[in-house]
């Protein structure tokens, strides 16, 4: 099982509350993670990563296991931790600003 | 009984107000999507029920938000939950992207950039969405960097207008200090196929065949900040309005200047008389009198706030050059808000009702046709956008 923790902008916005859990079948990777998340929740497509390139947007970080993955590449394998549910797959916000 | 309703988009949220024809009480409701900042929202006027809404951020990009309850509950059109786990959605929610294809358009790739070198066109928000006066499911949206897009199912699919982008200027269009957007959406009520839109700081633009093909219409605009002061294209334009009864007489409010056109944008001439600051962002006409005209004056393209720290709301009842200061129940001492570009609108009863937004998060109104005004609220976060809907 999969675990993924939003910030909670884009948990009001997927209204839910807590972490997101899932199944994947296959490689778990940012890409499929992202790809199992947007399916289960249309309304984060273009909120994490854009809509055409998939690229993940400017202020929005990844981190897992206490390391930050945001700049892995999109298929590298996640830790095992993510993939046995041990540790969660975090979407942060980045810092910037106060406003 | 009539009523009126007030859309507020504000930095951190939305908030609707409601009142009876006598518009001395309101109810307020609110925040929506708190957090976000809410560009604008917008209702049909051929279902009032029909609301739609711009919500966005830096962090998490664009959203839009559809009622079709007034406003009681939201749905993200394309964002509904899968019936089962692991299927594709059907819609796809929020989506704008640059029309490229051969075959609709001449495909653009840059416009130019703050430093004069050209630059790839980036979606960033929404700034307007202006709903069909015939059909509640048909929206458009002027969005930065400048283009806009269409919906004809109720937000679920978005797709651009690209003549416009295509048109032959856009090359030179650049940003101004708020970014490269298309802010002013006008639908013509006489002719389905004729929308007026306009772009800092390109200019404004008229297209005649529903969107296909495009020209600026900016002849007579003078802009003294750029190379060329009555270029084509490059005019900062803050805001442009029309009465509907009138539809072919536009008011606009420029960066400097506030211009008047009586031939459908094809020709311009300054009517800022004797404002004492034709700087400004919003314009509007009265329901009624398509000659009386609202402005804000604010004291310089560097100082966004008003002059002497007087808010005060400028009519003209003669089409222009003849301007007074509206003051009372406005704050004569000590202000220092501004009035954004889509901050001000009106409503249709009699007597007309006048509201705008500030930078403060006072939403003002008048049921007097501006003669006096009196605070709804005084403490949201700075208003973005204000508009109005008249309940039968």
């Amino acid at each position: 099982m999969i675990r993924v923790v939003l910030p909670a902008h884009l948990r009001t916005l997927a209204k839910v509350e807590g972490e997101v859990t899932f199944e994947i079948e296959g490689p778990v990777t940012q890409r499929s993670v992202l790809d199992a998340l947007e399916a289960r929740y249309p309304v984060l497509q273009g909120a994490i990563r854009d809509h055409v390139t998939k690229k993940r947007r400017p202020f929005i970080r990844f981190f897992a296991c206490e390391e930050d993955l945001s700049h892995e590449p999109p298929d590298a394998p996640l830790p095992d931790a993510v993939v046995k549910g041990a540790e969660p797959f975090l979407v942060v916000g980045a810092i910037a600003g106060g406003l | 009984m009539s009523g009126v309703r007030v859309l507020v988009g504000t930095k951190k949220g939305a908030f609707i107000l409601s009142s009876d024809g006598k518009r001395e009480k309101w109810d307020v409701s609110g925040p929506h999507f708190a957090g976000w900042e809410i560009y604008h929202l917008k209702g049909s006027t051929k279902d009032p029920n029909r609301l739609y809404a711009s919500q966005t951020s830096g962090w998490f990009g664009q959203i839009i938000q559809r009622s079709s309850d007034a406003g009681k509950t939201w749905e993200t059109p394309g964002g509904e939950k899968l019936p089962k786990p692991g299927e594709f959605p059907v819609g796809q929610a929020n989506k704008f992207v640059y029309d490229t294809t051969a075959e609709t358009g001449k495909p653009l790739t840059t416009h130019q950039f703050y430093d004069g070198t050209q630059h790839p066109w980036e979606f960033k928000r929404v700034w307007h969405l202006e709903p069909s006066t015939t059909d509640p499911d048909t929206v458009y949206a002027g969005v930065e960097d400048a283009a806009l897009f269409r919906s004809t199912d109720g937000a679920h699919t978005w797709q651009e207008l690209s003549g416009l982008r295509g048109h032959g200027t856009g090359p030179k269009w650049q940003p101004g200090a708020g970014g490269m957007c298309l802010h002013t959406i006008i639908l013509d009520p006489s002719n389905p196929k004729r929308i007026y839109i306009a772009i800092s700081a390109a200019g404004a633009f008229r297209t005649d065949d529903g969107g296909k093909t495009w020209k600026p219409i900016n002849r007579g605009l003078k802009s003294t900040y750029i190379p060329d002061p009555n270029a084509e294209v490059g005019h900062c334009v803050h805001h442009v309005a029309m009465n509907p009864s009138r539809p072919s007489v536009l008011f606009m409010q420029k960066h400097w200047d506030v211009m008047r056109s009586d031939d459908a944008g094809d020709n311009w001439h300054e009517v800022s008389g004797n404002l004492p600051t034709d700087f400004g962002f919003v314009i509007d006409v009265h329901s009624h009198e398509p000659d009386t005209i609202y402005v804000v004056p604010i004291k310089s393209d560097g100082e966004h706030f008003p002059p002497e720290g007087k808010l005060r709301v400028y009519r003209s009842r003669t089409g222009g050059n003849e301007w007074e200061a509206l003051t009372k129940g406005l704050p004569q001492q000590n202000c220092y808000v501004n009035v954004l570009r889509d901050a001000m609108a009106v409503d249709s009863l009699d007597k007309c009702g006048v509201y705008f937004g500030t930078t403060g998060g006072q939403v003002y109104a008048s049921a007097d046709a501006g003669d006096s005004w009196t605070p709804i609220v005084r403490d949201l976060p700075g208003v973005l956008s204000v508009e109005v809907q008249t309940l039968a």
